[in-house]
């Protein structure tokens, strides 16, 4: 019996990483966006933290059109 | 088309009965957090999961060959075999909808083809060591992977939303709190497409294989044929009519019964378990999406601190993957006995699968879950103990309808709205989808 370790294990690894580096990307674009709410809200504004937080979705995104391309292909 | 048979025919509406039975049981693993979080209304969730499978079943490029991948030795496997798996396959998934019991629905074909395989040529046509290597390997890993990146993927969220909370007036901490709930829902909304979309392009294709094996073995197709253009017509609109109709019931475990989701652990969990079901389809170690889906809401309810699991349920669920590969395969095997018998065996074990069907959906209308009940909290069972404890102490209340008092009274009659519509019939579509479906008691 062949048991592909290999794949298995990157799977495993694989899966965690990006898992984990999305959500906290996603996260972070998330806690940037309200930051800027907030500082609107008090009549402020946070322009660093509003942009760093749609590079974080612009990455995000990059992700999810990489996940269709690999559906499709 | 002279050589189209009755038997054929039968095959074919029998697999496509079959992809509608995945599609229903499935929907649970793209859509049931984003329903029960509220990032989706329920029937917005299922439409958007049943167009997505559609898309998914045309945009695949490689048709499986094979039904089984080689679990079974399937050079001159007789349509009967096929007939007989397909029974296994389409009446346990039923039971296990039946009991609200998420359960992979490629295990239960690979059980039905390995009971009918042996009941036909003896042991000698299963694969044992793929067996290993392809179901039950996988199986154990699945949830064991998902799991643990949405468990991580949890605590992350819920690390930087702490770090992000900091400073700031009543105004400005409103405002922030809307914004992080709106992202999330965005966000899981996102990743449940994903999960719709990669499953409409596996789980569709398998019955097209199906399909066109049978085809072939018939002689209607010659040997290695791409499948004709109507076969992924019917498979493709047969797997997105089960995904419309929504396996309410089994919604409700993975959304409700395993543990409460608030939109953070939901976008955690669908994001791992997006993310793990294209790691490996790509990577080469296919691992079933259901478990995967499972093991990602799993986890994310122990990421969170104060988070309940309800480890009731989930044993439950254990025990009907572990059973998923015997049960199917003792049903198959008992199929494939009758249909040896010759043309009465056929019609008999027809009539068998018709009849469990029927007998199965009249048993699940005692105790009906629909898109209105969905979010209500389980009763019966170990779960009802526990649900009341569990809304009143850490769910932030869906919008709309926040009644604790509700959920441990005795259940009354929903009173907004038509009629009790029955779960599972497309005319629930034009009923207008009540605003508050989590203040709704289960009616039981």
């Amino acid at each position: 019996m062949h048991i592909d370790w290999a794949a298995l294990g990157s799977v495993f690894g694989v899966s965690l990483m990006v898992t984990v580096a999305l959500v906290g990307l996603f996260a972070l674009g998330i806690a940037g966006l309200s930051k800027g709410e907030s500082a609107t809200a008090q009549g402020g504004t946070a322009a660093l933290a509003v942009t760093g937080a749609y590079a974080c979705f612009a990455l995000c995104t990059a992700a999810v059109a990489y996940g269709i391309w690999l559906i499709v292909s | 088309m002279d050589h189209f048979t009755l038997l054929l025919g039968i095959v074919i509406v029998t697999a496509l009965a079959f992809d509608f039975t995945n599609g229903f049981h499935d929907t649970a693993n793209s859509m049931a957090t984003t329903i029960s979080t509220g990032a989706l209304k329920p029937m917005t969730a299922v439409a958007m999961a049943a167009g997505l499978d559609l898309v998914g079943a045309f945009l695949s490029v490689e048709v499986a060959k094979t039904i089984s991948g080689g679990i079974v030795h399937e050079e001159g496997i007789r349509t009967e075999v096929i007939f007989a798996a397909l029974v296994g396959a389409i009446l346990w998934n039923l039971l296990t909808w039946l009991f609200s019991l998420p359960s992979s629905s490629s295990h239960a074909l690979f059980g039905g083809l390995i009971g009918a395989a042996v009941m036909s040529a003896g042991w000698s046509a299963v694969n044992g060591s793929t067996v290993v290597t392809k179901v039950l390997l996988p199986a154990a890993a699945a949830p064991v992977v998902a799991g643990l990146g949405a468990m991580l993927a949890t605590r992350v969220t819920y690390a930087v939303g702490r770090r992000a909370t900091g400073a700031g007036s009543d105004a400005g901490s409103r405002a922030a709190a809307g914004a992080t709930s709106k992202g999330y829902r965005a966000g899981q909304i996102a990743s449940a497409a994903l999960v719709a979309l990669a499953h409409g392009t596996n789980d569709a294709q398998k019955t097209m294989g199906i399909v066109t094996l049978a085809l072939v073995t018939q002689g209607v197709l010659a040997p290695g044929s791409a499948p004709p253009t109507w076969v992924i017509v019917a498979a493709g609109l047969a797997i997105a009519c089960g995904t419309y109709l929504g396996g309410w019931r089994i919604i409700r475990t993975l959304g409700r019964g395993l543990t409460e989701l608030a939109p953070q652990q939901g976008f955690a969990a669908q994001t791992s378990a997006a993310t793990a079901i294209l790691a490996s389809s790509h990577l080469g170690f296919s691992l079933s999406t259901t478990q995967v889906c499972s093991g990602a809401v799993l986890g994310s309810g122990l990421g969170r601190k104060g988070g309940v699991v309800h480890w009731s349920t989930a044993t439950r669920m254990l025990a009907a993957w572990c059973l998923t590969l015997p049960a199917a395969g003792l049903v198959g095997a008992g199929a494939e006995f009758l249909t040896r018998q010759g043309a009465w065996g056929i019609t008999v074990t027809g009539a068998l699968l018709v009849t469990g069907a029927v007998v199965i959906y009249a048993l699940s209308r005692r105790e009906p879950v629909d898109r209105t009940n969905v979010n209500a909290p389980q009763t019966g069972g170990d779960a009802a103990a526990t649900a009341p404890r569990t809304a009143a102490a850490v769910t932030a209340p869906p919008p709309g309808g926040p009644l604790p008092a509700a959920l441990s009274g005795p259940a009354p009659e929903p009173t907004a709205g038509a009629p009790f519509t029955p779960a599972d019939v497309p005319s629930l579509a034009t009923v207008p989808a009540p605003q508050a479906e989590p203040s709704k008691p289960a009616a039981v």
